[in-house]
């Protein structure tokens, strides 16, 4: 027993330790971004600032303009992106559950051959920006890379195949239902826990994502808020290293430093508003995926 | 004659198996089929771009061929790099990785099922949900030479001389490795203490009446039941050896050039030619010997998985 309390003491101190040092850096940038660039200018970003200020929010509020866009891009772009993307996945994922779907198998292999092989970002990138021209467009966004993925194709088939009875199709086909009625009416009501993991999981994708606007987004207009975080970061390197001429002449009394750092506390603020109330999802969408990917 | 009724119905159901509308199926599978034709199936055969000397005037079919003079210039130049850097990360981040996600869980699930192991575990996974830029910002926020945390407090902490770290390589090995530390560990632990929640409690408190200490319970009875679940997952890093996490590689060493010998890998490479340098045939050629290296890896590892445990097996 006491070796079980020694034990139990050890875990509870080391966690400690480790769960602080995790969220120091986090700690960190919210200070700096209400730490006075005078003091960040002597003493550098720090834990224990010598002067607090607002600066850095009110010069965000004085660019909401360009801020505001950004997020709504970012929020349009993660409400289709998923909904389209988890309706599409559970579609194809359905008939694949089907014992009696005859190109079950052929479908399946479809799927997981795109885990195997890839042709590459370079004919991706030429693919989509050529032919479907979507370079600048609200579709380069949501449509490559991450809409729809094998991975989550098998997570909701193998929900179906664990969590449908074959009898509950059969008795809806009894009553003359169709098939997409069964779908509809039937079976993608009762995946309703697998379509909200993957739904929480894909969202958090198309938040962060900032890959697919590095790729086809060069006109700062379609900027969602991780590239024009980037933007920003760059941007303010370049008025450091000399060339004012970039952003104009009103720089002066841009507090960059600060700002940088209110950005990213922007940039996270809705997960960490969100992730209170779905942590236990997620928590639990870890342990699904890994268990059944 | 409703009970005669429900007889023949259910008869009926006994009778019939539920037969699938192949075409009704098809039409709803439609969509998902469509998008992966598109975005998977497609670039596929653009693969022959590593062939071409690809120009944007004359475009991906004017442009004209070369055989195989873009891995020649690749391999002269940079592969041994970029190889050398993807395959030593992903090493390092799947043995440092497992070691100490197996560490925190074991720790986690010593201290039950209370309210602060959920804190815990909410902490440690919370850096995972930020993205890669925002990473890159924090990492700015401790390095960056005149600001940064490091320079600024702790190098003065201990008297020591300023580094400018964001242009000197042999530090960033342990910086790379640290961050995707920081940021992975969380997650992996929660996978691994879902293992240990299914060992089954039996086997401890046998082995408590036997008087063995918790260490030798950890050492003798966890650690050997976590022995598939290791196996499994590491086989699935190694099947993606070939493949680096774009986002570390390219928003945290912040595109300094002067760092490239550690930081550069096969997937910055790659954007870098194709989107920096247009250096579009030579890029092509390096993602091309990622994907076919990569597929022979994955099947490679699968073969082994199968070998190991066949219910882990991808196919």
């Amino acid at each position: 027993m006491t070796d079980e309390k020694k034990m139990k003491i050890i875990s509870s101190i080391s966690l400690t330790i480790i769960s602080t040092i995790t969220l120091l850096p986090i700690l960190l940038i919210i200070i700096a971004s209400f730490t006075s660039e005078k003091a960040l200018i002597a003493n550098g970003y720090s834990f224990l600032p010598k002067e607090l200020s607002l600066d850095a929010y009110y010069y965000m509020l004085k660019q909401g303009r360009i801020i505001g866009r950004a997020y709504g891009i970012t929020i349009i772009v993660t409400l289709f992106g998923t909904l389209g993307s988890v309706l599409i996945t559970a579609m194809l994922a359905y008939p694949m559950s089907r014992k009696s779907f005859k190109y079950r198998n052929i479908l399946a292999f479809f799927v997981f051959f795109t885990m195997l092989f890839n042709g590459g970002i370079v004919s991706s990138y030429i693919m989509w920006s050529n032919f479907f021209h979507i370079k600048n467009t609200i579709w380069a966004l949501i449509f490559p890379n991450y809409f729809v993925t094998a991975f989550n194709v098998f997570l909701v088939r193998n929900y179906y195949l664990n969590n449908i009875p074959d009898s509950i199709i059969e008795s809806a086909q009894i009553d003359g239902a169709s098939e997409m009625k069964i779908f509809w009416k039937i079976v993608f009501p009762l995946s309703v826990p697998t379509v909200a993991t993957i739904s929480l999981f894909t969202a958090l994708i198309y938040w962060n994502d900032w890959v697919n606007g590095l790729y086809y987004i060069t006109n700062p207009d379609y900027y969602g808020i991780q590239n024009l975080l980037i933007k920003i970061m760059n941007n303010i390197q370049f008025l450091k290293s000399g060339s004012s001429s970039f952003l104009g002449t009103g720089n002066v009394d841009l507090p960059g430093t600060s700002v940088r750092m209110a950005m990213a506390v922007i940039g996270i603020l809705p997960i960490m508003i969100i992730y209170p109330f779905v942590q236990k999802h997620f928590i639990k969408g870890v342990v699904v995926g890994a268990v059944k990917g | 004659m409703i009970n005669k009724n429900e007889r023949t119905k259910k008869e009926r159901i006994k009778k019939r198996k539920e037969l699938a509308n192949t075409s009704s199926l098809l039409v709803i599978a439609l969509p998902g089929i469509i998008y992966l034709l598109i975005n998977n199936y497609l670039p596929m055969f653009g693969v022959f771009l590593a062939f071409k000397d690809y120009n944007y005037i004359d475009g991906v079919f004017k442009s004209p061929w070369n055989g195989l003079k873009n891995f020649e210039y690749l391999f002269k130049q940079d592969a041994f790099m970029i190889i050398r850097n993807t395959l030593l990360y992903n090493l390092t981040f799947i043995v440092l990785g497992t070691i100490v996600a197996i560490s925190l869980a074991i720790l986690m699930h010593e201290l039950g099922s209370s309210k602060r192991v959920k804190f815990f575990q909410s902490s440690l996974l919370l850096p995972n949900l930020f993205s890669w830029v925002v990473v890159g910002f924090i990492g700015f926020a401790f390095l960056n030479s005149d600001t940064g945390f490091i320079n600024n407090t702790v190098i003065e902490l201990f008297g020591l001389e300023k580094v400018a770290w964001y242009s000197e390589a042999k530090y960033w090995p342990v910086i790379l490795t640290l961050v995707y530390l920081w940021k992975m560990m969380g997650f992996h632990s929660i996978i691994y203490m879902a293992s240990i929640a299914g060992i089954d409690q039996g086997i401890y408190e046998a082995a408590q009446i036997d008087g063995a200490s918790k260490w030798v319970q950890i050492k003798s009875i966890t650690l050997p039941m976590l022995k598939p679940t290791i196996v499994i997952l590491s086989l699935m890093a190694v099947g993606r050896i070939f493949y680096s996490d774009f986002g570390l590689f390219y928003q945290v060493p912040m595109n300094s050039g002067a760092i490239f010998e550690t930081t550069q890998t096969i997937d910055t490479y790659v954007y870098r030619g194709l989107m920096e340098l247009n250096d579009v045939g030579m890029s092509a050629a390096a993602g091309l010997y990622q994907s076919l290296v990569g597929f022979i890896v994955v099947i490679t590892a699968n073969a082994i998985v199968r070998k190991v445990n066949n219910e882990n097996a991808l196919f």
